[in-house]
């Protein structure tokens, strides 16, 4: 059985590049054979937060117009044995990606034998966008608990309901999970941003994860290592706590309360 | 950063953004699920109903409801506050 996941937000910045890199990590850390895509054409970016965009000779658009195989555009992951990346394009056409082609491109890996296949959505609302959705079995819908991310990803949601393949053949519908990036227990605490349960009250969606903020995620994709395999940071522990909940462990969330200060920490702001 | 700054401590809007959200939210779904003259339907209501009693625009709320397989619309208006004479 292959899973397709889209990690998707509609509006960009939020963390979706990051999210799809660490939970692709995180299944094949698990043993799961796993090929997480870029849909961003014209705007290739999930290579350099896997870290391998040297190795990038083949894309997704090559593999679509015939230019070459699916073997030979797939990535190794040099970390984990199980992992492959497909980068997106270059090319600025737009409409180089169609829908039947990433069919074939979907029946091929299903026919490879990948557990889940992990796409990572372009921001907005447009065809990029639209594709890496239609053929999701789930989607991991990332937001900031703040308010142009929320209103937006209410835009995707109505667009998972009604512009995928589920919906349109009336099939049991997309399973959404709501995954909250860049948190600051401090700042919900102080009343300054929304908390895990306003945004799931205004959105009505399970969640999957909740991710702290942290100066981790840019020394991540600094060095090109996906954010979860540095073992010391809650923010990999965030997201190894996401994929359990993906793969229907339960597990309590964590880092999602302020931590108690001491004396000395409160009159020096350590 | 000043001295001052020490003192001030920022406003809690928290629970401002969720108020806002909630409504347009709830707002824009109805938008969506309906059909595609609902946009329209509220201007021109709202215009007809600006000829008589001056009212903002966010004091018009427009539902469209399904229940058991019937559609309620629901259109609700804050009228103003009556100014005493």
């Amino acid at each position: 059985m292959t899973e397709i996941i889209v990690v998707t937000s509609g509006k960009g910045g939020v963390g979706k590049t990051t999210t799809s890199a660490s939970v692709a990590c995180g299944l094949a850390r698990r043993g799961k054979r796993v090929a997480v895509i870029d849909f961003d054409i014209g705007l290739r970016n999930l290579d350099l937060i896997m870290g391998c965009e040297r190795r990038v000779v083949y894309d997704f658009v090559n593999v679509i117009q015939g230019d070459c195989t699916l073997k030979q555009a797939l990535i190794k992951d040099k970390r984990l044995e199980t992992l492959f990346v497909l980068a997106a394009s270059q090319t600025r056409d737009k409409d180089a990606l169609s829908m039947e082609g990433v069919r074939k491109v979907f029946d091929e890996l299903i026919a490879e034998g990948f557990e889940y296949i992990i796409c990572d959505s372009p921001a907005g609302i447009e065809k990029g966008a639209h594709l890496a959705m239609y053929y999701a079995d789930r989607a991991i819908v990332v937001v900031n608990p703040e308010v142009s991310s929320v209103r937006d990803s209410d835009r995707i949601l109505g667009l998972l309901s009604s512009k995928t393949q589920r919906a349109e053949k009336g099939e049991e519908k997309v399973k959404e999970h709501l995954l909250l990036t860049r948190y600051s227990p401090r700042r919900v605490a102080a009343g300054e941003m929304m908390s895990v349960a306003d945004v799931k009250d205004i959105l009505g969606l399970d969640v999957v994860g909740v991710v702290p903020e942290s100066p981790d995620v840019l020394s991540a994709s600094n060095a090109g290592t996906p954010v979860i395999l540095n073992d010391e940071s809650d923010v990999s522990k965030a997201y190894e706590d996401a994929v359990a909940r993906l793969l229907g462990e339960t597990v309590p969330l964590r880092f999602v309360d302020e931590p108690k200060k001491g004396f000395l920490a409160r009159m020096f702001g350590g | 950063m000043g001295l001052l700054a020490l003192f001030r401590r920022s406003q809690p809007t928290a629970n401002v953004a969720k108020e806002r959200l909630r409504i347009i939210v709830a707002q824009e779904r109805t938008a969506r699920g309906g059909p595609d003259y609902m946009p329209t339907l509220r201007r021109e209501l709202l215009e007809v109903i600006r000829k008589y009693i001056n009212v903002d625009p966010d004091a018009v709320q427009m539902n469209l409801e399904r229940e058991d397989g019937q559609e309620v619309l629901e259109f609700t208006v804050a009228l103003p506050e009556r100014k005493k004479v």
